[in-house]
């Protein structure tokens, strides 16, 4: 549904795209994931047809950005990284306006608005203007025109960027359900969290180009296997707990002094867990905090490319497992 | 659909669009509103006095219209740089649209700002003395001929937010041209007291012609004093004013569309 083929595309002597390829089958999701000034958003104009690829080409349900753009646009929607909604207008106003401008009649734009509105909890606001909305209220609605004409395919860059945790689980909602309905996505993100949550196949790109690719199980199990994370209470304890993790890992456990942090590769997470513990406990060694982490995109990424990811506006909150100390 | 009903259909909805955006907005229309007003009491009192009275002032009004119609351009370009600076019109661009719309959408809407003007300069006319001496076919030829002027320039506004890329450049691009354009004219004083080649370029300036034109259809006289403007765009100021503004729109909208085609936000 989608596909991009060896697009390369330059601004002056900065290469924004360099060689990408990506591909995405019908009703999934592709979430390209990368840092500022990877080549996110560049992807996204060759897509939507706002920018002509240097080299290469990109299909949008089998029709060419190059020799076929007036097809491409009427096969997809965008919903771009600034909410694109007329403050001025009522939502009940944006959306019939898109309708009308993907060419449906009064009749058929209305009552598209007015069903959109209902699935995206906005019928109550429907006559109010979007220059009052909440930021994911407003992306909600530009998620809705995005999908007034229903494309096959939709583009969704950094849907959630600049909103608060509420508005980020709203869009993440939308988008379920999009899918759902068959349509392909494909979503730029720098939150891991998000690919991590909603892409079928993750594509991490860095200098316009793909770095790693394949499901978000895939590129984690790339990143390693499982660590086990242990604080102690007491600096005294830090040594003899660092070498009964090590022997009980069969790997060297890294040491922070300064925050009394211990963690080593554990394979077999679960199981070594328990015997960590019990054998700290038997030593009387005290144990503040004990976590058993899987990689995250985060490692992935860290490890791809040397340098880590915005921060994601959530912490990746480690596995917990439950540690009476 | 031919491509030239999409393109009217599409720019009707963004014209649409920019008038609900003008009613909820109102305090941008009183630029528009204040300007001609504030012309029309300064030089019809301030210069007025010095330059003929009553009979000035009455032949002013045909000037305060070109020129107030000339200033108007400068809306045009900063809303449509408004709308290019949000995402809108990435939005826009994206749809299987007219690529026309956008942008004849704006300087269709932009009229009813003129209009609103050309109204008020009217109004604020007949109450200083101003009137119309001929009779109401040659009246509606003048706001005909002043209308396609305003619609004609509006293109140089939107050629320059297309060029400007963010609102404030468009702001003080879309302003410095207007001063010379407009007071090196005959819209205040005759074209004749300008020195050589300030004559000449003030002679066949557009913003003359127009202001000329008007004054002929409303049958507005110069006052004593005033050497009567001679040469041929004088002479033949209805024709030359509405050649003038098809041949703006004829450079300027080609330009525009070209622009609106090849840009993109970053």
């Amino acid at each position: 549904m989608i596909r991009v083929e060896n697009v390369s595309k330059s601004f002056g002597s900065f290469k924004a795209l360099d060689g990408l390829n990506l591909r995405a089958g019908e009703g999934t999701v592709l979430g390209l994931l990368g840092p500022n000034g990877s080549g996110k958003t560049t992807t996204v104009k060759v897509l939507t047809t706002l920018l002509a690829p240097d080299s290469g080409d990109a299909r949008v349900a089998g029709h060419s950005v190059l020799s076929e753009p007036e097809l491409v646009r009427r096969n997809l929607g965008l919903s771009g990284q600034y909410a694109a909604v007329d403050e001025k207008l009522t939502a009940f106003e944006n959306l019939h306006m898109v309708g009308r401008l993907y060419g449906m009649n009064r009749h058929n734009a209305m009552a598209r608005a007015h069903e959109l509105l209902g699935s995206f909890r906005l019928s109550d606001v429907a006559g109010k203007r979007a220059g009052t909305f909440s930021g994911g209220m407003r992306r909600r609605l530009d998620l809705a025109g995005a999908i007034v004409a229903r494309p096959k395919v939709v583009v969704l860059d950094e849907p959630t960027t600049g909103l608060d945790p509420r508005g980020r689980l709203d869009t993440w909602d939308v988008v379920s359900r999009l899918v759902a309905d068959g349509t392909t996505v494909l979503l730029t993100t720098q939150y891991l969290e998000e690919a991590d949550r909603l892409a079928d196949h993750i594509a991490v790109i860095d200098h316009g180009r793909v770095i790693a690719e394949g499901t978000s199980a895939e590129l984690k199990q790339s990143a390693g296997s499982e660590r086990i994370d242990v604080v102690m209470r007491r600096a005294a304890d830090l040594a003899a707990a660092a070498s009964v993790l090590s022997q009980a890992a069969g790997a060297r456990a890294d040491e922070d002094p300064q925050n009394l942090r211990l963690s080593v590769a554990a394979p077999e997470g679960h199981r070594l867990m328990v015997r960590v513990l019990s054998e700290l406990d038997a030593r009387s060694l005290q144990v503040e905090e004990a976590s058993l982490r899987r990689p995250t995109l985060d490692d992935v990424f860290l490890q791809l490319t040397g340098h880590a990811t915005a921060a994601a506006p959530e912490a990746h909150a480690p596995e917990k497992v439950g540690v009476p100390v | 659909m031919s491509a030239i009903t999409a393109a009217v259909r599409d720019s009707s909805v963004i014209a649409r669009r920019n008038l609900i955006n003008v009613v909820r907005t109102p305090g941008a229309l009183v630029t528009g509103i204040v300007q001609p007003v504030m012309f029309v009491l300064l030089l019809g009192y301030v210069f007025g006095g010095a330059l003929g009275g009553d009979q000035y002032r009455s032949y002013l009004i045909g000037g305060i219209l070109a020129q107030t119609l000339t200033f108007n351009a400068s809306f045009t370009a900063v809303y449509l740089a408004k709308d290019l600076q949000l995402g809108l019109i990435d939005r826009f661009r994206s749809l299987p649209m007219s690529r026309v719309a956008v942008i004849l959408g704006r300087t269709s809407s932009d009229l009813s700002t003129s209009i609103l003007s050309v109204a008020v300069t009217l109004l604020c006319g007949l109450a200083i003395g101003w009137r119309i001496t001929t009779g109401p076919g040659a009246a509606l030829a003048a706001l005909a001929l002043l209308l396609l002027f305003a619609f004609a320039v509006s293109w140089i506004g939107a050629v320059i937010a297309l060029t400007a890329r963010s609102v404030e450049v468009a702001q003080s691009l879309g302003l410095v041209w207007l001063f010379p354009v407009t007071f090196v004219s005959g819209a205040f004083v005759s074209v004749s007291s300008l020195p050589g080649p300030l004559r000449v370029i003030a002679e066949w300036n557009p913003v003359t012609a127009v202001a000329t034109a008007a004054r002929e259809l409303f049958g507005n006289a110069a006052p004593a004093g005033f050497a009567a403007p001679g040469g041929w765009p004088a002479e033949n100021a209805v024709l030359y004013s509405a050649l003038c503004s098809l041949g703006i729109i004829a450079v300027f909208a080609p330009l525009a569309i070209a622009q609106y085609r090849r840009i993109s936000k970053r």
